[in-house]
């Protein structure tokens, strides 16, 4: 990114984090997001904003936005009224599903709703063969009969998904041109051009939750531009998107799906910079909120990937329970575990936490407003870690007495301990949760956690890092400087980018190099496309990657072709390298075979280098000390407490300490060292005795 | 540990929570590496660790419960051959015996034992289901144990890190697909080795130099959480019997669930003999089942193991058909096992009504299709040669104040495969999947509707089909008065009846029909609300006849 000032806007479930990025210096600001228009918090907002940097909108370079309205739709059930059309015999398979239930032991569980109900899912004769050749031609006549049924329904979005339309679109685009015809106002989606990947129900979930949020954002981002306009905006506004990079308002338009879950991944391109400022090469992007705790590994400074991804999970958290889409994303391990997330005593008398949340209403017994369940962040205050009376920069006065309450009659007196111990059990049990699933979720990426830098942002991240970092084998973690708008401050460091990808299913033994090459080049031509909207000039980096998997397997694991020529011999080698890695050794003599082909291309952008300057250390002032309880001992000790701000580049201390901020405090527990660095990052070392 | 003294309850909690994470992590390893259709997409695996005594402390949640304690006691079967004083680093055990393992030829069993500084400490087993281990192949057809593939008793795979080379030979030599079946026995003995690898890092992260207090407090404290659950529920004896279609005649299931004070015991008296054929059910597979349903009602949220498997005694007459005996065929017992929870749902429902749903269909009906010669064809004539497995289901039971699930399994806990892949891979197009009207059994709470498949070759040659199907003859009932769910088919579309069980022919130029059963109905028709009655028959779930005629409704 070369653009001096620019702005960029996260909207969350609860806040809209601003920040204006001037050549001299940062302004940012946190507001509550207005549900019923989120478009008029950010203006408003942004109005404010920049006055208080002293210029007119008209200075900006550029905008960059993530929203989490097309989450939010998808979750609230509040997207347009939706029609499919689909292969006929195949309606039900959005219904169907994968035909499995998620949870084992729970007779009670029910698979969530379909987007689109099954009146409205419509069958039109026709079929094309897994080769793409035709096996029944499209009956164009039935599908002028379903014209009259979309108009009578009222019907605002259309997804059109058929059997084998990731090898040949033909009939999804036919179909598309004769309803266009008849109705030219509706917003259509195609199963081939959103998701073009074998695999029925996952692609057709993916454009029925295109065709449902489409409408209304588009009218969103309409209103946004106009609202940015009326205050002077020039620029281009550009969408931060799931996958990391960001794209122009025409592309959000038309696939809006992959908006989804973008300002996490905002989250976690804050952490990337923050890597390669530090020259972290293995590094873990732990954002923890409220509700959820996010993870994500990043190597040699790429956060790892994923082409799937579940939007509103309804039960628990449970792999399975929410609606699937493949698009490009960030790979994230969501954890149900936050400050909101609540402790009880289950049928073992154990300590059990999270998922449930008592989210912002009522909230954590210490809010005191009605909530009487304990939570994490109450017994963050019970173990003397978070300062009741300055809380959220003193804005919301937090009651002691009423977490201590709520710690000792939910699990203290249930398991005869005091409340100090039974708060340290919470906290121990959530930070061994998220362990674990970072633990497994580097096992199921052939990789390990031990060893990596830990990069810790989001309200309850630095309170919880220091023991998390201790669980998996780490010795580094990093706080950003303001930490609780991180995700908005990544969106200024994200590139214009767009992946496409295309199912071309291929044995090694049969593979024609030149058929890749024009495959990939019809890629590069649709994903160039799309990126030299934003980028009109100048060079592209690309990255090319194959889904391979040995015949007869199920799955498929990503294998980076950047650097390899697309011969069998070529193909063979980088696969058996990366399934190697993933699982310790190869399989000889099996025919190997590739599925997806994907292929991403980026505005190249340098990331920041380590800032070699290096400051004198100095020693820091506490300005009080504070009784706390370490979780790992369970001591009571008596620790300096810092407030970040005094803290300057080139600070040393040792811990046990505590070091307060407005959005959070970062806890430093016995063994460790701190470092303020430069940038003014906090740098937490140690912790093995 | 050293010091027991020193070891906090919280310290406790969290070693247990990290155990069952080192299961977890053992068992994905498995599923994520392994090629057959049902451990990969079923993840029909099972992975758990185990104390020096044989006990199980922790088992991995994995797809399908019919592992559940069939490894478990596999592991102390093994250590009656193998001692563990006379274990060796680097040794590996497996088995597929069906009655020592877990029910089948198909399924492996490989135990590995876990050193720490030169002295063993635990014992790690998972099992996985193969893609072949030679015989008659995936079909209820064998008539004798030796009909149904390759019987690998108690055996050594490695010693002290060498393999069995010698019995690698022989298992390639009879398999159909060689290179994947070494490939899974060798995903087999990699899982184990993470789970011991990690079991190692965590013990010297806690400092403990054995298992001893941490299995102690796992078993005893799920024990007593076991005896707290059973001891809410009334006592005394409920039985109940369920019939089902059988191979060559009906069969009859009955349970005697007795609960005790801290036991629930379940006995399969007056249950019929065994079947000449292969749905032939060994206990231990009877247990899986019988265990997991119990379960399901009584403690879902208790992890497995030792302490917990012990509340639920199963046991049941040697000859019948859920304790089938050596050398009976016993390739397709889930046939019968998947029917255990219906079963005793019947006799719980009389000692705590308004908790289990009603009958479901419970038995998958999974397409397994092929072309080859001898099967479909001589020769040339057979066409393209295949063999592929999609995991389908009908109906589940309506529940206490639910409709019951369409095209779900239970108690199995498969995953479909897409349409598009098995197309991808074969010759075969799927013209119709959809749910089936009218098939879930009418009642206030509706039963899960089946589904209707139809099938067909692109080729000019006849594909076979290894039906193993349940619920043709003798319908899911409903409960409290709701309606049986519809019963299943086979056909062609031409109107050929097929059979249910065993291989079927479908000839060139024809459509295989399947059409799968209903869930039954809970509680009487009349009392479901019309409104509920009106969206069924606006979303096609119900005909308007079928509202006319079941619920008054038109």
């Amino acid at each position: 990114m070369t653009a001096r000032t620019r702005l960029a806007v996260d909207i969350g479930g609860t806040f809209t984090d601003l920040v204006l990025s001037l050549p001299e210096r940062t302004l940012s600001a946190k507001l509550l997001t207005t549900h019923d228009a989120p478009d008029s918090a950010v203006i408003a907002g942004a109005r404010t904003i920049l006055a208080e940097a002293g210029i007119d909108g008209s200075v900006l370079d550029l905008v960059v936005h993530g929203t989490t309205l097309a989450t939010n739709a998808l979750i609230e059930r509040k997207g347009a009224r939706t029609a499919l059309i689909t292969t006929a015999g195949f309606r039900d398979s959005l219904e169907i599903a994968y035909e499995h239930r998620f949870e084992q032991y729970d007779l009670y569980m029910e698979r969530p709703t379909p987007l689109v109900e099954r009146d409205l899912r419509l069958e039109v004769p026709e079929r094309l063969a897994a080769d793409g050749s035709v096996l029944l031609a499209l009956d164009e006549a039935a599908l002028l009969r379903l014209v009259d049924v979309l108009k009578a329904e009222r019907i605002e979005a259309l997804a059109i998904s058929f059997l084998h339309a990731y090898v040949n679109p033909a009939h999804e685009e036919r179909a598309r041109d004769i309803i266009a015809a008849a109705l030219p106002n509706l917003a259509i989606t195609l199963s081939s051009e959103v998701c073009r990947e074998i695999r029925e129900y996952e692609r057709t979930s993916t454009t029925v939750a295109n065709a449902y949020v489409l409408p209304l954002m588009a009218s969103y981002l309409g209103r946004m531009r106009d609202g940015l306009a009326g205050i002077g905006v020039r620029c281009p506004l550009l969408l931060m998107m799931s996958s990391g990079g960001i794209c122009t308002v025409e592309t959000a338009t038309r696939f809006p799906v992959r908006l989804v879950e973008s300002g996490p991944a905002g989250g976690v391109i804050l952490a990337r910079r923050i890597a390669a400022l530090g020259g972290y090469d293995r590094a873990l992007s732990f954002d923890m909120g409220g509700t959820t705790a996010k993870i994500t590994l990043i190597d040699d400074y790429t956060p790892q990937q994923s082409r799937h991804f579940e939007v509103a999970r309804a039960y628990r958290f449970a792999k399975g329970s929410g609606i699937p889409v493949r698009i490009p994303v960030i790979d994230m391990v969501e954890i149900g575990a936050g400050g909101g997330s609540i402790g009880r005593v289950d049928q073992l008398r154990r300590i059990a936490v999270g998922p449930d949340s008592a989210g912002s209403d009522p909230g954590p017994a210490c809010y005191g407003r009605g909530g009487i369940a304990p939570t994490v962040t109450d017994a963050d205050v019970v173990l003397g870690r978070i300062d009741p009376s300055s809380f959220a920069g003193g804005k919301i006065a937090l009651h002691a007495d009423r977490a201590r309450d709520a710690v000792l009659s939910d699990i203290g007196s249930k398991l005869d301990m005091p409340a100090e111990e039974a708060a340290r059990g919470i906290v121990e049990i959530v930070d061994e949760t998220m362990a674990s699933a970072a633990r497994v979720h580097a096992v199921e990426n052939g990789k390990d956690t031990a060893g990596r830098t830990l990069i810790a942002f989001g309200g309850a991240a630095p309170l919880h890092a220091a023991r998390l970092a201790q669980k998996l084998g780490i010795r580094r973690i990093v706080i950003p400087v303001d930490a609780g708008v991180g995700s908005a401050h990544g969106f200024l460091d994200a590139p214009i980018a767009y992946e496409v990808a295309r199912t071309f299913l291929v044995r090694l033994s049969v593979l024609n190099a030149d058929m890749i090459e024009d495959l990939f080049s019809d890629m590069r031509a649709e994903a160039d496309a799309v990126v030299r909207l934003g980028v009109p000039q100048g060079a592209l980096s690309e990255r090319r990657t194959a889904f391979m998997r040995y015949k007869g397997q199920g799955h498929e694991i990503a294998v980076s072709l950047d650097g390899a020529a697309l011969d069998a011999a070529a193909l063979r080698a980088v696969f058996e390298t990366t399934y190697a890695q993933l699982f310790g050794r190869i399989i000889p003599g099996l025919e190997i075979e590739v599925v997806t082909w994907t292929l991403a291309l980026s505005q190249p952008h340098a990331l920041p280098t380590a800032d070699p300057r290096v400051v004198g250390a100095t020693q820091a002032v506490a300005h009080e000390h504070r009784a706390m309880i370490e979780s790992v001992s369970g001591a009571s000790i008596h620790a300096p407490v810092y407030a970040r701000a005094s803290l300057t580049p080139g600070t040393e201390l040792n811990g046990p300490a505590a070091i307060t901020e407005d959005g959070t405090t970062t806890i430093v527990p016995t063994g460790f060292t701190v470092r303020i660095a430069y940038g003014g990052e906090i740098i937490i070392e140690g912790g093995f005795a | 540990m050293s010091d027991r003294r020193n070891i906090s309850e919280i310290d406790v909690q969290i070693m247990w929570n990290r155990l069952l994470s080192v299961v977890e992590e053992q068992g994905q390893t498995l599923v994520r590496t392994a090629f057959s259709t049902s451990a990969r997409e079923a993840g029909d695996i099972s992975a758990g660790v185990f104390d020096l005594q044989g006990r199980m402390l922790a088992q991995a949640v994995t797809g399908t419960p019919g592992h559940i304690n069939t490894m478990a006691a596999s592991v102390g079967h093994f250590l009656e051959v193998f001692p563990v004083a006379d274990m060796r680093e680097g040794d590996v055990y497996i088995t597929n015996d069906p009655w020592k393992g877990t029910g089948h030829l198909y399924d492996l069993v490989v135990v590995s034992p876990t050193f720490m500084d030169g002295h063993i400490v635990a014992l790690f087993a998972c099992t996985s289901h193969l893609v072949d281990m030679g015989g008659v192949g995936q079909t209820p057809e064998g008539r004798q144990i030796w009909h149904e593939g390759l019987f690998i008793p108690l055996l050594r795979l490695a010693r002290a890190g060498v393999m069995n080379e010698d019995l690698l030979s022989m298992i390639r030599a009879n398999v159909r697909e060689p290179v994947q079946v070494i490939g899974d026995v060798y995903a087999l003995i990699a899982c184990n080795d993470i789970g011991s690898r990690r079991l190692v890092s965590m013990m010297r992260e806690f400092g403990m130099s054995d298992l001893d207090m941490l299995a102690e407090e796992i078993i005893t404290r799920s024990r007593r959480a076991m005896t707290e659950a059973i001891g809410k529920l009334p006592k005394g004896t409920w039985t109940n019997s369920m019939r089902v279609d059988g191979y060559e005649a009906p069969v009859d299931l009955v349970a005697s669930v007795t609960i005790g004070e801290d036991t629930i015991h379940v006995d399969y008296t007056g249950t019929s003999g065994m079947s000449t054929y292969a749905i032939n059910c060994p206990l231990c597979y009877t247990e899986a089942y019988t265990t997991f349903g119990v379960n399901c009602v009584v403690a879902p949220t208790i992890p497995n193991n030792a302490g917990t498997l012990a509340a639920v005694k199963v046991t049941a007459p040697p000859g019948t058909i859920v304790s089938a005996t050596y050398p009976a065929a016993v390739y397709a017992r889930s046939s019968i096992g998947h029917m255990m929870p219906d079963v005793v749902y019947g006799a719980l429902e009389q000692a705590i009504p308004g908790r289990v749903p009603a009958e479901g269909t419970s038995n998958l009906w999974s397409l397994k299709m092929v072309a080859g010669h001898g099967l479909t064809g001589v020769g040339d004539k057979a066409g393209t040669q295949f063999m592929v497995m999609s995991f389908h289901s009908g109906g589940a039971g309506a529940r206490p104040n639910q409709d019951g699930l369409s095209a779900t399994p239970f108690p199995s806990g498969v995953r479909n495969v897409p349409v598009e892949a098995t197309e991808a891979i074969t010759p075969l197009v799927i013209w119709r999947k959809e749910l089936r009207q009218d098939s879930g059994g009418a009642g206030k709470y509706r039963g899960g509707l089946g589904q209707i498949m139809e099938v067909s070759s692109r080729e000019d040659a006849a594909f076979g089909l290894f039906a193993g199907f349940e619920r043709v003859k003798f319908p899911a009932r409903g409960r409290n008065g709701g309606g049986a769910g519809q019963r299943g088919g086979v056909s062609l579309t031409s109107g050929v009846e097929l059979k249910p069980k065993g291989l079927q022919v479908v000839p060139p130029g024809e459509r295989l029909l399947i059409e799968m059963p209903g869930g039954g109905g809970m509680g009487p028709a009349s009392e479901r609300d019309p409104q509920a009655v009106r969206r069924d028959v606006r979303l096609g779930y119900l005909s308007a006849e079928a509202a006319k005629r079941d619920y008054g409704v038109g």
